[in-house]
């Protein structure tokens, strides 16, 4: 088995050094051409698969439902007019607030955790970082599931507290905005730690010492040279954590007891239970906009994009 | 001493990483059904994983789609990030949007409204639907994971490359690519993970016979997911941590 | 690029995982598959597949291998986990799948949105099995489309350890002393049908003025509620975090049988009930085969099979004879009588579903 990854892996590259198109690719045309050469994969399969079935919700979100939920096709705005009323706004805002604590401890947590997997010697970075995505090619639900198991009145922690004499009663830590952040963060820690290792590892360490050689102190150090040279992994990852956490329901459902509507149960309500798939169409569409823009606006912010070629 | 601290707090992430996996496998072996609490020991569960023709097609499945999937948004997502990072063009402003919405889609739209094309396209629903959305919705993660690690990347290295009398494929390939190697393989596993988990948008997109796995175990929900899904996950767990230290001792041989 | 070969090891060994999973688990070229029929006499001439799309935990394995032996037919067996989910997915129009198992309520709107293919009872025999009061219901007169597949209900369980007093109505459920205790339905239409009956109104009410005073109630039995699960309430009854609940009936019998201090409770005011179908989506290219599988469902011994392996109720009477005298015979399982007779089914409530919502959503949204 060994040797046949072995010679795959050889042929692979003989492929790589003989695929005439790509290099065609990277060393001919014009800038746009060549751009676009590169995109069009991405181009065609977001185009299809993802554009024209959102131009299918954009429709349903213009129109009204019909009594059984079918679509009845007279125009309308009142769909995006409905979202606007003070309950939707409310529960919009919960989500973003909740998306934003766990991005703030997953970056916290995170970061200090991806500096570690960056300076550790070459040799064991990759099994040290295949060991921090691994857990979570577990099933999700399974993962969670474990953490009732820890958090429940007869948990694990409840259990060890009261064998160690630390606490009488045991502590209620299941079902509540507590086990909602603990979860979140436990699922997009890795969605945080990887764009940020990757920023970290090409750090020049040059810089560094070259900055404590001048006599800055550590925290000077790091706030003037690591983190501006870092961002790039943290607008990453950020925006790989904030986006699908702002979405996510079915862990605050499962630790939170699904006490409190996010966005999320919402839409996924109108689709289903309230089989208005015109409001949650209507929905969708408002979130996506407003997230697209604060997200360019975001990483604009930081330079993440307009830096092609350095003129 | 400041790096004793930080491998500290490394093994304290580790632990809060590993905690429910440590209680996944503990509950492999308990003898209630219910996932509730603990009965007693036992390997049952692991027994009857072997005879569960189901829920191993839908592990075959899943692994299937994952390892497709992960393949080919990694290589168009590395493109698209090649092409963000590189060029100036007509129309990228749109383009940005573009790569934004497939984090930003609430999945439920995205699965049905695939759906609702897959049947205006007349395609059977099947494992090949199912891969398509993935890859749908695991490209923008894989460019937006690389344009981190191309961002700020030092262009002089290439064109010393250059001026040296490589030509640009040669460039890439010598030069370019082993210094992105870390971003891909970072956005590829953050694919495969997605991949692996998602549910939603697959339950959308699966046809009769092409059940994956979170299919299987989601809806098993209403009554109790039984340990024998601990005891898979155990398994494949086991395996997993296995190929990542053989490749490791494989590579160090090489060395 | 040592890490790029890491990388390709594990994918190449996923790989080949996963093409031995598929392999074993029998998938590849279902026509390769078909095993070959152990009997030909009167069968009818069936298909050499079957798509069946069901509730998962709903049909043990062994009575779909017993099928696929009989009739030489391969089933192709996938699951959901709610109505909605299916009818999103059926209402698509090429779902592949040859038979589906609707609620009652949801039964009403395949029909009315015309998702199902008549069924033609002469090829069903064995529905003369089912008992009449599960036949003829109102969402479908006549079954024409629908065979009674299980049914259940929707009650109070209560763990007698930590509640002392006894529990009568639904309105327990508000006891102060109840507050962080209590785990509920995620369910839209039974749980404020459980309030509308505390105010004395049906379970499928449509006044609006009536529905506000609900709204108003059910906001009161927010803070009492610890955590609000469809999918297996049972759980949080075991395990401690909550005393008392509004459960699927099958669910609070399963507690029972792991805490025989948990025991099943139906409210005076009446309880919710459901009824499970099996139906055929128009279009359904198998329909025969389909028809021969819902009669193949409906024998007795198979259809006390699927019942012992989960435990919902039979319609099927001839079934309930062969079952244990003591399951039959727990009212706690098979409600007597005058419970039944209260008992409330849900009807689909055309545009009224939107004020559920509404309701359900500043509940929840609060």
């Amino acid at each position: 088995m060994t040797a046949g990854v072995g010679s795959g892996l050889t042929r692979a590259r003989a492929s790589l050094r003989r695929l005439p198109f790509l290099s065609r690719l990277m060393t001919r045309g014009s800038e746009n051409g060549r751009a676009y050469l590169l995109l069009a994969p991405t181009v065609f399969w977001l185009g299809l698969f993802l554009l024209v079935p959102l131009v299918l919700v954009a429709i349903t979100s213009l129109t009204v439902r019909g009594a059984y939920g079918e679509t009845v096709y007279r125009w309308t705005l009142a769909n995006y007019a409905r979202f606007f009323e003070p309950l939707y706004v409310q529960i919009l805002w919960r989500s973003l607030v909740v998306a934003f604590w766990t991005t703030a401890i997953c970056l916290a947590v995170g970061y200090p955790f991806a500096y570690f997997l960056a300076q550790v010697p070459r040799r064991h970075r990759g099994t040290l970082l295949m060991l921090v995505i691994v857990p979570f090619w577990t099933n999700f639900l399974i993962r969670t599931y474990a953490w009732v198991v820890i958090l429940r009145t007869t948990g694990v922690i409840n259990t060890v507290l009261q064998a160690l004499g630390l606490i009488s009663e045991p502590l209620s830590l299941l079902y509540t905005p507590g086990a909602v952040l603990v979860g979140m963060v436990y699922g997009f820690l890795p969605f945080m730690v990887l764009p940020l290792y990757t920023s970290i590892e090409k750090l020049d360490h040059s810089l560094l010492e070259a900055s404590s050689d001048l006599g800055a102190p550590p925290w000077r150090t790091f706030l003037r040279v690591t983190l501006p040279m870092t961002m790039p992994g943290v607008v990453a990852g950020t925006i790989l954590v904030f986006i699908p956490a702002l979405g996510m329901f079915v862990v605050p459902d499962l630790l939170g007891g699904a006490r409190t509507m996010l966005i999320g149960n919402l839409i996924q309500n109108q689709f289903l239970t309230a089989r208005n798939w015109q409001f949650g169409s209507a929905a969708s569409i408002i979130l996506m906009a407003l997230v697209t823009v604060g997200l360019m606006a975001y990483a604009r912010s930081f330079g993440f994009e307009g830096e092609e070629l350095v003129g | 001493m400041k790096r004793r601290i930080l491998g500290l707090y490394s093994v304290l992430v580790y632990l809060f990483l590993y905690a429910p996996i440590f209680v996944l496998i503990l509950f492999s072996f308990n003898r209630s059904k219910l996932n509730a609490t603990w009965t007693g020991f036992t390997f049952d569960w692991y027994a009857k994983l072997l005879h569960d023709k189901p829920i191993l097609e839908a592990t075959g499945n899943t692994l299937l789609v994952a390892l497709v999937s992960t393949a080919a948004s990694t290589v168009i997502g590395t493109a698209a990030a090649l092409a963000m990072h590189r060029f100036r063009f007509a129309g990228k402003r749109l383009m940005e949007a573009l790569l934004y919405i497939p984090i930003v889609i609430p999945e439920i739209v995205m699965g049905v409204s695939l759906l609702a094309l897959y049947v205006m396209l007349g395609m059977e629903l099947g494992l090949p639907t199912i891969i398509i959305a993935h890859i749908a919705f695991s490209i923008s993660f894989v460019t937006v994971t690389v344009r981190a690690r191309l961002h700020g990347f030092n262009r002089y290295l290439e064109e010393a490359a250059m001026d040296l009398g490589a030509d640009e494929w040669t460039t890439f390939r010598r030069v370019t690519f082993p210094l992105i190697v870390p971003g891909i393989l970072s956005g590829a596993l953050l694919a495969l993970t997605l991949s692996l988990d998602d549910f939603v948008i697959t339950f959308f997109t699966a046809g009769p016979g092409s059940t994956t796995l979170p299919l299987r175990i989601y809806s098993m929900l209403k009554l109790a997911v039984t340990p024998e899904v601990n005891a898979l996950s155990t398994v494949l767990l086991g395996a997993t941590l296995l190929l990542v230290t053989l490749s490791q001792r494989l590579q160090k041989k090489e060395l | 690029m040592t890490q790029n070969k890491a990388g390709l090891t594990l994918a190449a060994v996923f790989l080949a995982i996963s093409v031995v999973l598929t392999g074993c688990g029998g998938g590849g070229k279902p026509a390769a598959q078909v095993p070959a029929p152990a009997s030909t006499g009167d069968q009818p001439k069936l298909d050499g597949e079957l798509n069946v799309f069901n509730w998962s935990e709903y049909l043990p394995q062994e009575v779909i291998d017993e099928f696929s032996r009989e009739y030489g037919v391969k089933v192709n067996y996938d699951t959901y986990s709610s109505n909605e989910e299916m009818l999103a997915k059926i209402q698509s129009g090429a779902s592949g799948y040859d038979l589906v198992v609707p609620s009652d309520f949801m039964m009403q709107v395949m029909v009315k949105k015309d998702l199902l293919e008549p069924i033609d009872l002469s090829a069903v025999p064995n529905f003369k099995n089912i008992g009449d009061q599960y036949k003829n219901q109102a969402y479908d007169p006549g079954n024409k489309y629908s065979v009674p597949y299980m049914w259940g209900d929707a009650v109070i369980a209560v763990n007698t350890d930590k509640v002392k007093r006894p529990i009568t109505s639904w309105k327990d459920l508000w006891d102060p002393a109840f507050k962080g205790k209590v785990v509920s339905l995620n369910d839209m239409r039974f749980v404020i049908g459980a309030t509308l009956k505390t105010l004395g109104y049906g379970m499928n009410e449509t006044d609006p003025a009536k529905l506000d005073q609900a709204k108003a109630k059910l906001k009161e039995l927010a803070p009492n509620v610890k955590v609000w699960d469809s999918d297996s309430p049972k759980t949080s009854l075991l395990n401690g975090e909550a005393w008392i609940g509004l459960v699927w009936g099958a669910e609070g019998v399963l507690a029972r049988r792991e805490n025989p201090a948990i025991q099943v409770v139906y409210p005076t005011e009446g309880i919710g009930l459901w009824q499970d179908n099996m139906a055929i989506p128009r279009g359904a290219k198998h329909k025969r085969t389909a028809e021969a599988f819902m009669n193949f469902v409906l024998r007795p011994e198979i259809h006390k099979k699927i019942a012992d392996a989960f435990p919902y109720n039979l319609p099927n009477v001839e079934a309930q004879k062969l079952l244990d005298p003591s399951v039959l015979g727990d009212p706690q399982v098979y409600p007597p009588q005058d419970v039944l007779a209260k008992g409330e089914w849900l009807r689909d409530l055309g545009d009224t579903t939107q004020l559920y919502d509404r309701i359900w959503t500043e509940v929840k949204g609060q």
